[in-house]
């Protein structure tokens, strides 16, 4: 054991081994299809196939495998609306979550600001914010079509939108602001007083204060906050591509839901994981590029 | 001269001719915190310092130093009585005044010439981009820094922060220097070092310097004058002490010299008088130890029961009571 150590090949094979834990546990619970052969009182022969194990449905991995190769192995296919790689699935889901992402940095830091540098505006808007930050996205969603029911925005160089996309993303918008709102006031309000000092000392006007002391001293809470956020967006996608039919990972999900298409949906919550996990190092790199600035 | 029409006006028998100082404390009262619950950390004030001086102000640590350096510096507004800085009221900070403060203050995503520079593009806003940097550049080699000019606070000592933080002060080109005790977090080696490159700054730009210290010795050093502060609360100036040690003074002359041990021995005999009295409440947290012992006189149950030594995750207040 020392020398796999000492290689530093145990960074490799220990996720490996728990990988293949999981496996033999999944392989363990899921059903099998076994086919038999009878006669009948004829003499012809029926093929009969029935699922068998604890949980007879769900699909082992060799089985998840074999049905979701076609959508791994050629990831930019498109035969259909609802029948696309898993890479075109992706990015059409991604371009959505970007969208409302970027609308709630947008909206959400300003408001950590005002809510971390206003004691007003603090206990103006605090007891909103904490009520409408639990609300799940399957809430906001029905909302969000009410709002645009009618509208149908032509936005330049991104086509135009229908009303389930704008309410996808404003599902997706005011879901994930809440984490960037109060980090962001949370790191104001943490400032430390000698910052402030310097910048009443040198007479520093109230936007060079925001630029040279305010944003970089916050900088390490709001990228916490932004990375928290991208968390929920993502979380929040699927949710909204469900109740919307929109084609993209959440989507095709719930279709092969509804289709009866059970390694689909194991393959979709595989894909939604690794993109999960792919944004959040993204992030967090950023973040460390950032702070070694 | 302003002042010959006064003098003629109080000859007719008008207010006394009052020749103002630079620099004026008038009565000044400071306290903080709601009515119920106040606590008045300065009380009746007086203070002159005239152009050119360098007034060293001493005392304990949590008499109000600092808030006496806030209300000079425009920080703070007295609760009653006036600053007056040329005669003028001092309303809020302006760049008459520098401030060296404490704990450096750098901000610390900021090189050292970007720390100079922030406030030099501040208080210069007429000089061309080459000009400025040729300012910064001249406080910092004054601070000999000159190096260190694209590091980063994190990536300096102690000492150095602080010669930063000095250089910010003086590129700001001010008539009145104050520093809050800005040795005080230095280990005493540094703290020798940057007393002497202080005391060359002032004499060679020579400005009005204001000294907040706890350490008298650095007070007589680098004073004309060493002005006691009593022990809080309601601390207030005690008379101002002079110190006629001749200039150029060096450490080694002035551990030998009898003025120096007179004056200190003044200074400390002061500061002892003031607190001798007064009571100090001290209250700190106590962690007291995470674990009962077990208590062995218990037989101990087979199965679980309560005879184990026990966290106890408790922390106590404590009141001290200290009588100097």
């Amino acid at each position: 054991m020392k020398w796999i150590q000492r290689l530093g090949l145990d960074a490799v094979l220990l996720p490996l081994v728990g990988v293949f834990m999981c496996l033999i546990v999944w392989s363990g619970i899921s059903g099998k299809s076994v086919t038999t052969k009878t006669k009948d009182d004829w003499g012809d022969v029926v093929t009969t196939t029935k699922r068998t194990g604890i949980s007879a449905d769900l699909p082992g991995p060799m089985e998840t495998w074999e049905k979701s190769r076609s959508y791994i192995l050629n990831p930019l296919a498109k035969r259909g609306e609802l029948d696309q790689g898993i890479l075109r699935f992706t990015w059409l889901s991604l371009t959505l979550v970007v969208q409302g992402y970027l609308i709630a940095l947008v909206v959400g830091t300003p408001l950590g600001f005002c809510l971390g540098l206003s004691k007003t505006f603090g206990k103006m808007f605090d007891p909103i914010f904490q009520i409408l930050r639990p609300v799940s996205p399957l809430a906001w969603l029905p909302l969000g079509m009410v709002l645009f029911l009618s509208a149908k925005i032509q936005v330049p160089g991104f086509g135009a939108y229908t009303a389930s996309e704008l309410a996808a993303v404003f599902t997706i918008a005011i879901c994930s602001m809440w984490p960037t709102v109060l980090n962001t006031a949370v790191g104001v309000r943490a400032i430390p007083q000698d910052y402030l000092n310097v910048a009443k000392v040198l007479k520093l006007s109230p936007a060079k204060t925001l630029v040279k002391v305010l944003i970089p001293a916050t900088l390490p809470y709001m990228f916490t906050g932004f990375r928290l956020s991208l968390g929920i967006a993502w979380l929040v996608i699927v949710a909204a591509e469900m109740l919307t039919g929109r084609p993209g990972v959440g989507g095709f999900l719930w279709q092969q839901y509804n289709a009866l298409s059970y390694s689909h949906i194991i393959l979709c919550i595989l894909t939604i994981g690794v993109v999960g996990y792919a944004l959040d190092r993204l992030m967090s790199f950023i973040e460390s590029r950032l702070r070694a600035a | 001269m302003p002042w010959t029409g006064l003098c003629r006006l109080s000859n007719l028998g008008y207010a006394p001719l009052n020749i103002m100082a630079f620099i004026e404390l008038d009565h000044v009262d400071k306290g903080f915190g709601p009515v119920w619950n106040r606590s008045e950390v300065l009380s009746d004030l007086n203070l002159q310092v005239e152009r050119g001086e360098f007034v060293a102000l001493i005392g304990y640590s949590g008499s109000g130093k600092t808030t006496l350096m806030s209300l000079l510096a425009g920080l703070l507004r007295p609760d009653r009585g006036e600053v007056r800085i040329g005669g003028k009221v001092v309303d809020g900070p302006g760049y008459d005044r520098a401030v060296v403060f404490q704990n450096y203050s750098l901000l610390p995503w900021l090189t050292v010439a970007e720390n100079v520079a922030l406030a030099v593009d501040e208080v210069f806003r007429d000089f061309s981009r080459e000009q400025r940097q040729e300012h910064v550049a001249k406080y910092v080699g004054m601070v000999n820094l000159t190096p260190a000019m694209d590091k980063r606070p994190s990536e300096l000592s102690g000492g150095m922060r602080q010669r930063v933080s000095v250089a910010r002060a003086l590129a700001t080109q001010p008539d009145i220097l104050l520093l809050d005790e800005p040795l005080s977090a230095l280990d005493a080696l540094t703290r020798a070092n940057l007393q002497d490159e202080i005391n060359r700054i002032c004499q060679e730009e020579k400005k009005t310097v204001i000294l907040i210290t706890n350490d008298p010795d650095e007070a007589i050093l680098l004073a004309d004058r060493v002005i006691p502060i009593s022990a809080g609360p309601k601390a207030t100036l005690g008379a101002s002490i002079p110190v006629n040690v001749p200039r150029p003074r060096t450490r080694k002359d002035i551990n030998s010299c009898p003025i120096f041990k007179r004056t200190r021995n003044q200074v400390i005999q002061y500061l002892v008088q003031s607190s001798s009295g007064k009571k100090v409440e001290i209250s700190k947290k106590l962690t007291m130890p995470d674990l009962l012992p077990e208590d062995l006189s218990v037989a101990r149950p087979m199965f679980g029961g309560k005879a184990r030594p026990r966290r106890r995750s408790e922390q106590k207040r404590e009141t001290v009571e200290v009588v100097s």
